[in-house]
């Protein structure tokens, strides 16, 4: 560095920090891993029964209330808890600027798309 | 001498570490983490596809339900319950908890035997596998 830089010691470091985002990207990660210690044995349970009569009972056990407001809860909290995961991982290992943020993008862009088609599935058969 | 100038100290590599069960239980939990990101793509695949119709559900159900169909499944069953065990693991850690290297080496060790009873426990116990159904699970839809 040289020392006729008219650049204030702030002016260099600024941009180079974290995007101060880290605590509540992983408060986040912490709230929705506390939703899915519940969510999950009983999703899991709740399948196995749910995919023994085929088609219809697949499809009654959608339509079942609780099972439809408890499967959404559960699809929502899961797919927001692994695209803050995937994010971490992503981050972690990909150095390269450009290739780091499309995949940071495609990470939402799956989870998305995945929670919508899971809500309308559920909502289309819940109410009807 | 390396090419390497810079004076500050490295993160230690991978490769100079010897295998222990924390750093191997933490790697699993990455991994399973992963292996559960493509386990919820196939939930949601099976949502949208009883929300579509017999003729988007039977073809699921065929491939889901054939030899290596049935083998992903424990998969994703087995890496959910370690991952949701681990995690409890992390919870305690987050809060300060359970850091005695001895306790950390224990209750990795249990975390890896526990998912594997109950992973194995979940399936024998649905009537999942074959010619065993203690409970009469298939018996009732």
């Amino acid at each position: 560095m040289s020392k006729e830089s008219i650049r204030t010691p702030l002016g260099k470091v600024r941009g180079l920090g974290s995007a101060k985002h880290g605590a509540g990207h992983f408060i986040a990660q912490r709230v929705s891993a506390i939703a899915l210690i519940f969510l999950v044995p009983w999703f899991l349970i709740s399948l196995i029964g749910a995919v023994r009569g085929g088609y219809d009972g697949a499809l009654a056990w959608v339509a079942d209330p609780i099972n439809a407001v408890l499967t959404l809860l559960a699809t929502g909290a899961a797919l927001y808890h692994m695209r803050l995961g995937m994010q971490v991982v992503v981050e972690d290992y990909i150095a390269k600027h450009g290739t780091k943020n499309l995949l940071l993008i495609l990470n939402t862009f799956v989870c998305v798309v995945l929670f919508v088609a899971a809500a309308y599935s559920v909502l289309k058969i819940a109410i009807s | 001498m390396s090419s390497w100038t810079d004076k500050r100290p490295m993160s230690p590599h991978v490769s100079i570490w010897r295998w222990h069960i924390t750093m191997a239980s933490s790697i699993l939990h990455r991994v399973t983490g992963l292996a559960n990101y493509a386990g919820a793509a196939l939930i949601v695949a099976w949502l949208f596809a009883t929300a579509a119709g017999p003729d988007y559900y039977e073809p699921l159900a065929a491939v889901v339900g054939s030899i290596w169909g049935q083998l992903v499944l424990f998969g994703f069953t087995l890496s959910v319950c370690y991952h949701l065990l681990s995690g409890v693991r992390h919870l305690f850690w987050d809060a300060g908890k359970g850091f005695n290297p001895k306790f950390a080496s224990f209750i990795g060790a249990v975390n890896l035997v526990l998912a594997v009873v109950l992973a194995v426990a979940i399936w024998l116990l649905a009537g999942l596998v074959p010619g065993i159904d203690p409970l009469h699970m298939t018996g009732a839809a």
